[in-house]
């Protein structure tokens, strides 16, 4: 165990570098290419000297390499600064968006988890039959699928002809904004105050952008886990168990799919980007109120502070995830030692 | 021997079944891929004689018709013929996606085999830069990018490249330090070959067969990126026709149930992506079966 701490210790560390790299480019970029915060929040047309007047508070008029310093020196104090079009901190804003997108990519990973690595291992277990080439192209064919056609094609289906679902926001217009104080996670919110028609509500509000995001990457669980799977298959601990008499449904989906699952979980940890990447483009699919919309309202205003800090919060949580992945690695499969 | 044209098309076919024998489906998958992007190479380049309107035409016909058999994919808001901007708009979203690709290959190859080859800071510096792009979400990084190089088609292809180049990085670089350890390496270095040529001639040739494996699929990656961002009003200027602009002006006919709007440009963009996706997994699974596990 100690090793271990050790081990989450040098990750975190290892982070650092990372997310000062992706920093540093996206303050480059963002301050290189013509249009600033200032013309978005005065328009094109205001007076030159109200022009100036305003960069200069915002300190865009100094040299780039003292901006630079100041912000990174601003960023290890934990400070994330105030937005440079509203008056509001940046840490604020993303605390509010964050929440809604956790709870889509949460419930979406699920989904995929639980479609591809079942769909996979029964793929694996009928094993070039009709029903294995049919999942591995139903694999293949979800993956080239976009998010965000995905999420149009499923609100043409359940939204507008069958009319059953709900194809925008996380809320109905009965529920109250003032119900979720609490964490901004509307299902563990309604769930504390026990407001279970408002828990529908949500629910039904989280169907459509979750299982889109869920189908659409588990083309790639299926076929990891069915690679997985065929590798586990062959290994003599499962002849040996077929030979004692074990039920063949058991061998398959409780000790081959317990061995086949720890390379699956690496995978996890790796698509996770991908996953974010979907959410941002589920988000504005479904106008969900999370980051990735924020991201591309203040992209549009060039609100700098704002758009580095959704940057720095995205790399933290990729790399959060691929640690406790690797922890949850760990824990499972005793062999594994850092 | 006399020419006999059932022989001649036995032995075309024969020449296309044969392979099909020693690899099974991923023979079919790799030629069922090539055909379907064939198919849309074809409309990119005779787009004006396919086509049977102007893809900018606003007088086609009656505005928002479903498909019918003048308006074989309905037309849209402006009364221009769906179909006909299908056609033409696969030339956009083709040359992007080949395009960034090519870009990120041409910068990505180089850099993996210098720093692999040479190590040292060099290469302690450029694969944490690379791996930290290459941990961080491709299609944010690429919007952080259009949105800030503004509309064009040469900017959204410089935004979609970027998110590829640390993958030809990595790959090549992984590569090249397996390599170098050879045996063949070694033999040139002792007959006197210098730094570069060894890198030339010996590295390079046995980099490049995975590589093409990973450019098919990075174009199908791309395809679907640049949709994304042009899906997004980020990537284009609006005079030019492009599957992802049509996409998002579709959306807004969505909840009036105008379905040819969404579904006619969504599944020409899932086709390309599809097409390119077969081609590379069957290549994989024919060059080399166990790339696409690791």
């Amino acid at each position: 165990m100690k090793n271990l701490a050790k081990y989450i210790v040098t990750r975190l560390l290892l982070t650092i570098p990372m997310v000062f790299i992706l920093l540093s480019i996206v303050f480059i970029v963002l301050r290189v290419m013509p249009g600033d915060p200032v013309s978005s929040l005065l328009g094109g047309h205001a007076p030159e000297h109200v022009i100036e007047q305003k960069r200069e508070a915002l300190g865009l008029n100094r040299p780039l390499a003292v901006q630079y310093v100041n912000y990174l020196w601003q960023i290890c104090r934990l400070d994330f600064g105030e937005s440079m079009v509203f008056k509001q901190r940046v840490s604020k804003a993303i605390l509010e968006k964050l929440p809604a997108t956790v709870e889509l990519t949460l419930c979406g990973m699920l989904i995929t988890l639980f479609l591809g690595v079942f769909l996979g291992a029964y793929a694996a277990d009928k094993r070039r039959t009709a029903r294995d080439y049919g999942i591995r192209l139903y694999g293949i064919v979800v993956y080239c699928i976009p998010v965000y056609w995905m999420g149009l094609m499923l609100q043409l289906i359940f939204g507008i002809w069958l009319d059953i679902l709900p194809i925008a926001g996380r809320t109905g217009p009965r529920v109250f904004a003032s119900t979720f104080e609490k964490t901004g996670f509307y299902i563990l919110d309604t769930i504390l105050i026990r407001d279970f028609s408002a828990l529908l509500d949500i629910l039904q509000h989280l169907i459509l952008p979750s299982v889109t995001l869920g189908l659409v990457l588990s083309g790639i669980f299926v076929r990891l886990t069915r690679t997985n799977m065929l590798d586990v298959l062959r290994a003599d601990y499962i002849v040996a168990a077929e030979a004692r008499g074990i039920r063949h449904r058991v061998i398959v989906y409780k000790h081959a799919l317990k061995n086949a699952f720890i390379p699956i979980l690496t995978m996890m940890g790796l698509q996770f980007a991908l996953l974010m990447a979907g959410a941002v483009l589920t988000e504005t699919t479904f106008s969900w109120p999370g980051m990735g919309r924020l991201l591309l309202e203040r992209i549009y205003l060039r609100d700098y502070p704002t758009i580095q800090g959704i940057i720095i919060v995205i790399a933290l949580f990729v790399a959060l995830v691929s640690l406790v992945v690797d922890i949850i690695y760990a824990i499972i499969d005793p062999r594994v030692r850092y | 021997m006399r020419f006999s044209p059932a022989a001649a098309m036995a032995r075309v076919i024969s020449r296309f079944t044969a392979p099909a024998k020693k690899y099974g489906v991923e023979w079919w998958i790799l030629v069922a891929g090539a055909l379907i992007i064939l198919a849309i190479l074809v409309m990119a380049m005779f787009a004006e004689a396919i086509a049977p309107f102007s893809p900018h035409d606003q007088n086609t016909g009656p505005q928002l018709s479903p498909p019918n058999r003048v308006h074989l994919m309905g037309t849209d808001n402006l009364q221009r013929d769906v179909w006909s901007r299908m056609v033409h708009g696969s030339r956009t979203i083709l040359r992007v996606a080949v395009l960034a690709a090519v870009i990120s290959l041409l910068i990505g190859i180089p850099a993996g085999l210098l720093s692999g080859f040479s190590g040292g800071y060099l290469d302690r510096t450029l694969s944490l830069i690379m791996d930290s792009l290459y941990s961080f979400p491709g299609l944010i990084l690429a919007i952080a990018f259009a949105a800030m190089l503004g509309p064009g088609v040469i900017n959204i292809t410089l935004a979609v490249s970027v998110i590829y180049i640390p993958t030809y990085f990595r790959l090549v670089r992984g590569q090249t330090l397996q390599i170098k350890e050879e045996l063949f390496v070694e033999a040139a270095r002792a007959i006197g070959a210098s730094g570069p040529v060894i890198l030339w001639r010996y590295v390079f040739p046995n980099v490049i067969a995975t590589t093409v494996v990973v450019f098919t699929l990075n174009v199908a990656d791309a395809i679907m990126i640049e949709a994304a961002l042009t899906y997004l009003g980020l990537g284009l200027p609006p005079t030019i026709v492009d599957w992802g602009m049509d996409l998002s002006m579709g959306k807004k006919f969505l909840p009036s149930g105008q379905w040819w709007m969404i579904t006619f440009p969504g599944a020409m963009i899932s086709i390309l992506a599809l097409g390119f996706t077969m081609l590379g997994e069957g290549l994989a699974e024919i060059l080399n079966p166990r790339l696409l596990e690791r």
